[in-house]
């Protein structure tokens, strides 16, 4: 041994140096009183260009770098407020709307803001066609004639022409989503890139669109320094922003996925809001006295789909037998507990229409009854596709337990969120569980994608929640759908879509199960973070620390 | 016969010349083999895995016309051999087009990420090999006590148990509970925007910028994942270094030191481990290699920015450029160290040049 006690000693001076070094360093991590850090998921970030992201993450981001004509109010989300617009006037035949700008508005990067840069914000997401554009494009507007319909009057006046007398309320909420967000021109046009045109895409230019995926050309609270995909997203304050300045000087999004790991980060300080914590995490850290959670409804709601393709799913009794199988109270009490209360309507509380009607109750016997109406009294086995990821694993789970009790047997077939919506929107599954959130902040939106099927065929061009399903959906639904849309009436509009809900409720291959609730655990340090209505209103500027 | 000696010297000469062509014919040969081979395995998984890349492009929302619109631009309606053709040309034109997922060519974020995996399996190799080779000598010398049970049984732990399971457990315990380590990722984000790294490890950087906080910091942060692929390696590198050494101490050569009278540190340290370190450069280098391609795994439990984080997080969302960008340059990699620990062997071992 005396040999290698030379050498020993070494190693082992080696590693007490080495303990010596981590001692050294602060035990706990505090993160820098001017950043904030958040814990976030952001995987979903695939672009940051306004006129082309359509994500969760991309939208809270756009929301607090970008400025809009108006925005949701968030203390009534029925009513709208303006943003960079100071008033607004609908003509008589409901076609145009006009909107006045605050004067003296700059960019981050200087340049002032104009119903130029309005007009032109409007024209490369309509010409550039990438995801979010329907949004805009839904009101006639087309590459040929975006220049004459979204228009700059004077330097101050931004001009909107719509091709049918929408609903006002419908029109400006779809002018609060990210889509229309305003671009800086001067700036993006000092970094478009040529295009060789062609039958998909007539223009020579890509509006900026390469450049916008990770740059930035906004006037928000804060601009956005940089993004990493899957590893951060960092925001830099805006001095020239025309709201109240943001106290902080910088907010970093930090890529982390699981609950587990979130909490890990912020009992040690190395976070200071954790936003996708499941139940348990989120118990544990609501009895920490140095932590504090906050929750707000989100307009996301989960549920199952029966794909009308399988001859047993498509019987109406099994259908409504569904409904009547799912342990409701179960779910409330454990696996959503916090994150979610039990819905069954598809437009989320707090949306104009919104029916708070949870009829459906977990009844064996009732479903075995019309289990055997539809003559499969004996059951039947059925597939479901199922993200590995909760709360929906555990959904998943709860309901093949109770789906078995009435004789059927669901088989479970996990798989990662992207593959399960390839399969998802190939409409190859048998059924489906998993959310839909609202495209934008108006009824329209989810009364669209649940009622709306205007082809049935494997072609069809219009891909909705009901074609996916394969759902025939009748004729008198599509056709009331469409007409809410012109409804000015808010009262009226709100009727039509409580009843169009109540027909989904009944007949709709859908089980509605529950709406998200969003949590958050912060530091208790925190002063004024709150989560917004919706997911594109979490607003940092307001936060100090 | 007698041979003039300067043909027999001319002689030798061309044989070995005969060898080093053959020898570099045959590792073309491989390369050539095995750079198709990568490339078709990742073209058909790419085609195999059940993701739609449209959805990559685009994310979950979009609407029906401009899916359509994106999968002809992506050629995806193109008959499979066509757009193998076209996946082949690309690759051999080392141009992997832009990933989907960063937007950015595939070679910048290869660039960026991969000198974060060179420094971990750098460090990882160095802990794995510094404390492997005395552990290994150790047990060789004292074959058969306490001593080398031990060794065997650590190294049979550090190969036998899953490394991402260790690598749970050691983040629980030191990070968690003792807060010994830095959170995981790279560097804290206090520093993230006042060190500029230069050469991309971040160690080195930091030292020679004389930051000795950031270098504390990023020590913090590599420590276990490095400590825990070092222990991986030291597992394979112990093992093998009480083999060699095994054979070694069996020889002719130290019966005959120990008669000089030399002193057994000498005969071990100096003669026994310098011959077995000859085929160790091999095992070293393979470990390494091995630790290229192989923390995977540890890099994703820790954060790790680095190139097998970013061909994880690009397979599952069938980001197939960046997957096959990836792979080649793993791939490359690993074609370079066998062919350079083959001619260190050839370099350092005399018989082996000569067949």
């Amino acid at each position: 041994m005396q040999i290698f006690s030379r050498h020993m000693r070494m190693l082992t001076t080696g590693a007490a140096m080495s303990l010596a070094l981590l001692a050294a360093a602060p035990a706990f991590a505090v993160t820098p009183a001017d950043t904030l850090v958040e814990g976030f998921a952001i995987d979903d970030i695939i672009t940051m260009d306004p006129g082309e992201a359509f994500e969760l993450s991309t939208a809270e981001v756009t929301s607090n770098t970008y400025d809009l004509l108006v925005r949701l109010d968030l203390n009534d989300t029925s009513k709208i407020v303006g943003d960079l617009a100071d008033s607004w006037t609908v003509s008589d035949d409901g076609l145009t709307y006009t909107f006045k700008l605050k004067q003296g508005l700059k960019f981050a990067s200087g340049n002032p803001i104009t119903a130029d840069d309005v007009a032109f914000s409007f024209e490369r997401a309509v010409k550039l066609d990438k995801s979010p554009a329907f949004i805009l494009t839904q009101f006639g507007l087309s590459g040929d004639n975006v220049t004459e319909k979204a228009k700059a009057a004077d330097e101050g006046t931004f001009v909107f022409t719509v091709d049918k007398p929408y609903a006002p309320s419908f029109v400006l909420n779809c002018l609060t989503a990210t889509v229309a967000s305003v671009v800086d021109k001067k700036l993006v046009l000092e970094h478009v890139a040529a295009v060789t045109p062609s039958d998909e895409y007539k223009y020579d230019n890509d509006f900026g669109n390469a450049w916008l995926k990770t740059g930035y050309a906004g006037s928000g609270a804060f601009k956005m320094r940089e993004w990493r995909a899957n590893e951060v997203v960092v925001l830099e304050r805006n001095d020239n922003y025309h709201g109240t300045k943001a106290p902080l000087t910088r907010v970093i999004y930090r890529h982390m996925k699981e609950s587990s790991g979130q909490r890990l980060a912020l009992e040690a300080g190395d976070i200071d809001i954790a936003r996708n914590l499941e139940p348990g995490d989120l118990e544990a850290i609501s009895k920490n006295a140095d932590l504090a959670t906050t929750a707000a409804p989100k307009g996301t709601v989960y549920y199952i789909s029966l794909n009308q393709k399988n001859e047993n799913l498509a019987k109406p009794e099994v259908v409504e037998a569904f409904k009547y199988l799912v342990d409701y109270d179960a779910i409330g009490s454990t696996l959503i507990k916090g994150i979610g209360d039990i819905h069954q309507t598809f437009l989320p509380k707090g949306v104009l229409g919104e029916l708070d009607e949870n009829p459906y109750k977990f009844d064996v016997a009732k479903a075995k009854e019309l289990l055997a109406k539809a003559g499969l009294a004996d059951g039947f086995t059925v597939t479901m596709d199922v993200r590995n990821t909760q709360p929906v694993t555990g959904i998943a789970e709860s309901f093949q337990q109770t789906l078995g009790q009435a004789g059927v047997k669901l088989e479970i077939i996990p798989g990662d969120g992207k593959q399960t919506l390839t399969k998802y929107r190939a409409r190859t599954h048998d059924m489906y569980i998993g959310q839909w959130g609202q495209d934008y902040f108006d009824p329209n939106s989810n009364s669209e994608t649940f009622t709306i099927n205007p082809d049935n065929s494997d072609e069809g061009k219009n891909k909705t929640l009901a074609w996916r399903n394969a759902w025939d959906v009748p004729k008198e639904l599509s056709d009331e759908s469409k007409a809410a849309l012109l409804e000015k009436d808010s009262a009226k509009r709100a009727d039509m879509y409580k009843s169009l809900q109540k027909a989904v409720l009944e007949k709709g291959p859908f089980v509605i199960i529950f709406q998200q609730t969003e949590v958050a655990g912060y530091s208790a340090k925190l002063k004024d973070f709150k989560l917004g209505p919706s997911f594109d209103t979490n607003y940092v500027g307001p936060i100090s620390k | 016969m007698s041979i003039p000696e300067t043909s027999q010297l001319a002689g030798r000469k061309r044989a070995r010349a005969k060898g080093w062509a053959s020898t570099i014919a045959r590792f073309l040969v491989v390369m050539v083999t095995t750079y198709l081979g990568l490339l078709a395995v990742t073209f058909f998984i790419g085609r195999v895995i059940p993701i739609d890349p449209v959805l990559a492009v685009l994310g979950d929302r979009a609407p029906a016309h401009v899916v359509e619109r994106v999968r002809e631009e992506m050629g995806l309606n193109r008959p499979l051999y066509v757009q193998f053709f076209y996946y082949i040309r690309d690759a051999l034109t080392g141009n992997f087009g832009t990933s989907v997922l960063t937007t950015n060519p595939v070679m910048a974020d290869i660039r960026r990420v991969f000198p974060a995996t060179i420094e971990l399996a750098t460090v990882g190799t160095l802990i794995g090999s510094l404390v492997g080779v005395p552990l290994g000598v150790l047990a060789a010398v004292k074959r058969g006590s306490i001593a080398d049970q031990v060794v065997r049984v650590v190294g049979l732990i550090g190969y036998s148990v899953p490394i991402f399971w260790l690598a749970l457990l050691a983040l629980l315990f030191f990070y968690a509970k003792l807060q010994w380590i830095a959170f995981p990722g790279r560097i804290d984000i206090v520093y993230e925007y006042s060190f500029t790294p230069v050469t991309g490890f971040y160690l080195l950087d930091s030292l020679w910028q004389g930051q000795w906080d950031v270098f504390v910091d990023v020590f913090r942060h590599i420590i276990l994942p490095a400590g825990l692929l070092g222990y991986f390696s030291l597992a394979y590198i112990s093992r093998m270094t009480r083999s060699f050494m095994l054979n070694e101490l069996s020889q002719e050569y130290i019966v005959a030191a120990r008669a000089k009278g030399l002193s057994e540190t000498r005969i071990i340290w100096g003669h026994a481990l310098r011959n077995a370190a000859v085929p160790l450069v091999t095992v070293i280098a393979l470990s390494y290699a091995g630790l290229l391609e192989g923390s995977v795994l540890i890099e994703t439990v820790f954060s790790w920015p680095g190139l097998g984080l970013y061909i994880t997080n690009s397979l599952q969302n069938a980001d197939m450029n960046a997957v096959l960008g990836g792979t080649i340059i793993i791939g490359s990699v690993f074609i370079a160290i066998n062919i350079l620990s083959d001619l260190l062997y050839r370099t350092l071992d005399p018989r082996t040049r000569v067949r």
